[in-house]
């Protein structure tokens, strides 16, 4: 393998420079997103510019104290700093973006163009995650990673459209990655706790970094090495967190800060159902109800409900226990714990990319509150997997289409049709751009497809149609059904891809 | 690693060494190696979301009354169409005020309006109601009236598009795969045609797309299919006229050729009128009907010139006023005369010599000579001697690239007043992305020529300027229209260099068999 890679870097060194056309990919990306510049975005558009607004008129101790809007500073301090960052233009092109009184659900024209240039810009660290990570591969697996990820219609839907910046919190975790599989460990940890005090929710692979950096770069080698490198570890990942947190220690209010970070007042499920484990145990839990109604118990109806934001101390359940934070988090563990072995058995700087997949993968099945755009977090690093093997595309093209999916119906709850029928398109796209790469899918694939395309049809006319107006959950409720089975499936699949391979 | 990975591994490196040595890196491989359907069908989807992107941005006249723009023109074409009886489209009645958007393009535009109509009507049925709909603007009404634009365009251009190269590519003997491909992005990512029909609101597809089924038609012999499409075009929009003198002379130039040339024209004849007349059915019945349609047609009243135009008239009207000169009958006879002497040469070589790569430059030259010289041009006709530029790409990549970038500066103004910049700006980069990736085969091999990289690059600065211009300072009271009128001047300049040296490369194929046939000879 490392022959071969050798060998792939001498050729790529022969060939020209990667760089311009890496940069045409970015650019042709970019003049879409340009278009999509006045189309629909969320109420994230107004929680970024909210936090733009109390960034810059506020002093640093009172950040994760304002209420002025509903939407609180809920993310860790790198993305505070950020936003400040951000702040400094947008006080300059128009200062009213940054006001925090006057500010509040400013929809004109400057502020969208300034918050989606934004977006666009800061997809360049995306970009340099890639370029990092695909340089010493040949051209072609190189420009199917670039479009399978520049142009991902996932990212242009969630960023570009929904509003927010996953493209570069992304391009953060690409780098630590690129450097774990160069063999650059300290750097990648470095980069990673950076990540992480960017956006928190990115800690459901930390286990997995811990454990690899743990055994790949601490360990072995005599007692005093061990405790040299464990030391340099530390003190990196602690400067790190100090750089974060430190103003935050130093004014006394971390834990203000952790409980904005970690609001687990909320629901087991998301608003729009993600499709996770948590469906089944749901639908499981209804047809108990049910069944046991029928066989004459009395059982009560839940007042709570599991799709609300927000929910009480009641148990949703009718039947079955009740899942609490903790009960997710030792489920995440389990299902993580085949990787963390293998990691500490065998530390691979090659398999670190689909170890860290598997991991968020785990964290999306298991988690508590999961938002569906956490899929991000596994299907833009299992692209880099999927270009290594056929079989890895077979399953990215299986998630991502499953993923665009979801986002559209996500979406659509809440727009009309213009916007999200424009969705249906990048995410042919990508099919078409999957279908370049010269795999073919398996029949089961295939007629899970086919079975998406019934499931979005009656969700979209038939559904109206049949109904009307009543039950508008349903076609939601298929789809994230329908999705989780795809995901289940591919999730075992890549469960058995870990535990086969040992040590060849 | 597990064997099986391995060797897969292998075999797949295998496969893309293979692919390097027969394609070269040419950055079109990963489209085109499955072949030119994918490959189409990949283009048409990317088309297809550019179009789609394109229009979420505001339309010509969106919200000012009382006129609006092009868009309330076609949905008032709707409602006129849903609610009055056929024979009263075209005339002035209590229900149909022509003064206010009447109809008056030809009878298929009409009928489309219709179908358009009853699609709106099953929806929204506000947005077409006779009266009251009039200014009807809605979100969802938006919407359906971007979707009728958007399937005709992915129903008739799309399909027309991929005859074309499918018939023009066949014809050729050594097209690359890649040259294909990058010759698809081409004609359907054409930012012009984008801006106009998704962004301004027009259904130039229909037409230019009947046109370019014509086009393939003449190009596979299917002449009488070719008669027929184009008559459709020509019922669509009377603009398609820019393309009928090509047409008729390679037509004509073809039949002479061969062994009963009269029986032959007879044939075309009988489909063109064959065509028109069920297409006019409703109204030749009384001459009054007929003539009135036709009036409509012709608006000669709104004289010879209208706003910016890079045209003759219009540009050479800043020293002759013409129509303060002459009469407009007078302006009708010299426009039409000089149209006719200007399309004249590329006729005779038609006639004279008909040859597949000589019609298409034909169709450039009289689109040219029409735009440049004909009675009442607007600044979207450019569209119509593009779309054969956009066919020649793959010979003529300079030209192309050239003729479009100068097109798209010359509908600038009319795009600031829709409010399309941002639509603007990134088409022009998209193209300019598009055209900087051609394969390299058909990279403008002359670009060395000294003369000529001075000449585009003194034009590149002016438009350069004037956009820096136009955007931050006002014009000058005096003259408020300034900036239009040198617009107007550059685009001028520029389209009549084109249209030179597409006249003269006309001329030149001529020369060309000759010389293959020394060359066979010696060989």
């Amino acid at each position: 393998m490392e022959e071969h890679s050798n060998q792939k870097l001498n050729l790529a060194s022969k060939r020209h420079n990667p760089i311009p056309e890496l940069w045409w990919f970015f650019a042709v990306a970019a003049c879409v997103k340009l278009l999509l510049i006045p189309s629909y975005h969320s109420t994230d558009f107004e929680v970024h510019r909210h936090w733009l607004a109390l960034t810059n008129s506020l002093p640093l101790s009172q950040w994760y104290f304002d209420e002025t809007s509903p939407w609180t500073l809920d993310y860790p301090p790198f993305f505070a700093y950020f936003e400040r960052f951000l702040s400094v233009f947008a006080n300059i092109i128009d200062p009213q973006i940054v006001d925090l009184q006057k500010g509040l659900n400013y929809n004109s024209n400057t502020v969208v163009y300034f918050q989606r240039v934004t977006v666009i810009v800061s997809d360049l660290c995306l970009v340099y995650g890639v370029f990092r990570l695909s340089r010493n591969l040949d051209s072609l697996r190189r420009k199917s990673i670039w479009v399978l990820i520049i142009w991902s219609p996932m990212l242009v839907i969630v960023d570009h459209l929904h509003f927010q910046y996953n493209g570069f919190l992304l391009g953060v975790l690409l780098i630590s990655l690129s450097y774990l599989e160069e063999g650059n460990d300290l750097m990648g940890g470095f980069v990673f706790a950076v990540l992480l005090c960017f956006k928190h929710l990115f800690a459901v692979a930390a286990p997995v970094f811990f454990v690899y950096l743990l055994r790949h770069y601490c360990w072995g080698g005599g007692f005093l090495r061990v405790f040299k490198r464990l030391s340099a570890m530390g003190a990196v990942v602690v400067a790190v967190f100090l750089a974060a947190y430190g103003p935050f220690v130093y004014y006394g209010q971390i834990q203000q800060v952790i409980s904005r970070m970690f609001p687990f007042g909320r629901g087991l499920c998301h608003a729009y159902w993600a499709p996770n484990f948590w469906v089944f145990y749901i639908i499981l839990d209804k047809g108990l109800a049910f069944l046991l109604r029928r066989l004459g118990f009395n059982i009560q109806a839940p007042a709570a409900s599991f799709t609300g934001g927000l929910v009480g101390d009641s148990s949703p359940f009718a039947v079955l226990p009740r899942v609490t934070p903790f009960t997710t988090f030792i489920m995440v563990l389990v299902a993580l714990s085949p990787c963390l072995i293998k990691a500490w058995r065998d530390p691979q700087p090659g398999k670190i990319t689909r170890w860290v997949a598997y991991a968020y993968m785990c964290g999306f099945l298991f988690g508590w509150h999961v938002h569906e755009k956490a899929s991000l977090h596994f299907v833009i690093p299992l692209a880099i997997v999927a270009v290594q093997s056929m079989d890895g595309a077979r399953h990215y093209f299986l998630l991502s289409i499953g993923f665009s999916a979801i986002f559209e119906s996500g979406v659509s709850v809440k727009k009309a049709s213009l916007e999200n029928k424009r969705d249906d398109q990048p995410e042919l796209k990508t099919r078409t751009a999957a279908q370049k790469i010269g795999f073919s899918i398996g029949r089961v694939e295939k007629n899970y497809l086919v079975g998406i395309i019934v499931v979005e049809i009656w969700g979209r006319f038939l559904h109206p149609l049949v109904f009307g107006d009543k039950f508008p959950f349903i076609p939601l409720m298929f789809i994230s059904i329908y999705c989780t089975i795809g995901i289940m499936y591919s999730w075992i699949w890549q469960l058995k891809w870990i535990v086969r391979c040992v040590g060849s | 690693m597990p064997p099986m990975a391995h060797k897969e591994l292998k075999r797949k490196t295998e496969k893309i060494n293979e692919g390097k040595d027969v394609n070269g890196d040419d950055g079109w491989f990963w489209i085109v190696h499955k072949g030119i359907g994918a490959a189409f069908i990949s283009i048409a989807v990317f088309g297809f979301l550019v179009r789609l992107a394109v229009s979420v941005h505001p339309y010509s006249g969106a919200g000012t009354p009382p006129k609006y723009g092009d868009f309330e023109a076609q949905r008032h074409w709707m409602e006129i169409t849903l609610h009055l009886p056929i024979k009263d489209w075209y005339t002035n009645t209590s229900s149909n005020d022509l003064s206010y958007w009447g109809l008056d393009y030809p009878p298929l535009t009409a009928y489309q309006s219709y179908f358009h109509g009853l699609f709106l009507r099953f929806f929204l049925p506000e947005s077409v109601a006779l009266f009251s709909s009039r200014g009807h603007e809605s979100y969802f009404g938006k919407l359906l009236m971007r979707w009728t634009v958007l399937s005709s365009d992915a129903l008739m251009f799309f399909p027309a598009v991929f005859y074309f190269v499918f018939v023009y590519h066949a014809g050729r003997k050594n097209s690359h795969k890649s040259e294909i491909a990058w010759h698809i992005a081409m004609i359907l990512l054409n930012p012009c045609l984008i801006l106009i029909d998704h962004g301004h609101f027009q259904y130039n597809c229909i037409s230019l797309g009947l046109t370019v089924g014509a086009i393939a038609s003449v190009l596979s012999n299917n002449d009488l299919t070719a008669c027929f499409l184009f008559s459709l075009a020509l019922n669509h929009k009377q603009m398609s006229a820019y393309f009928a003198p090509a047409f008729f002379s390679h037509l004509l130039g073809k039949c002479l050729r061969r062994p009963n040339p009269l029986l032959e024209v007879l044939k075309l004849g009988i489909v063109v009128l064959g065509t028109f007349s069920l297409i006019w059915w409703p109204y030749i019945d009384s001459k009054e009907a007929f003539l009135q349609v036709l009036s409509r047609l012709a608006p000669f009243e709104r004289g010879i010139y209208e706003d910016y135009v890079a045209n003759f008239w219009c540009t050479t009207s800043v020293l002759i006023k013409w129509k303060r000169l002459f009469t407009t009958p007078t302006l009708k006879l010299l426009s039409l005369a000089a149209t006719i002497s200007t399309c004249l040469p590329s006729m005779v070589q038609q006639i004279w010599d008909p040859s597949k790569q000589g019609f298409l430059y034909g169709l450039l030259n009289s689109a040219f000579s029409f735009y440049l010289f004909s009675f009442q041009v607007h600044e979207k006709s450019i569209l119509l001697p593009l779309l054969p530029a956009s066919l020649l790409a793959i010979e003529e990549p300079f030209l192309h690239n050239w003729m479009t970038l100068s097109a798209l500066f010359s509908m600038f103004p009319l795009l600031v007043r829709d409010k399309l910049v941002l639509p603007y700006i990134a088409l022009l980069a998209l193209f300019s992305l598009l055209n900087h990736a051609a394969p390299i085969r058909s990279r403008g091999t002359t670009g060395t020529n000294s003369l000529r990289s001075f000449v585009t690059s003194f034009f590149l600065l002016c438009a350069l300027i004037l956009h820096a211009v136009y955007f931050t300072m006002p014009a000058p009271d005096r003259y408020p229209f300034l900036y239009e009128a040198l617009i107007m001047l550059l685009c001028f300049a520029q389209f009549v260099s084109l249209a030179v040296y597409t006249n003269a490369k006309q001329w030149m194929l001529l020369k060309r068999p000759i010389l293959v046939q020394k060359e066979k000879k010696l060989l």
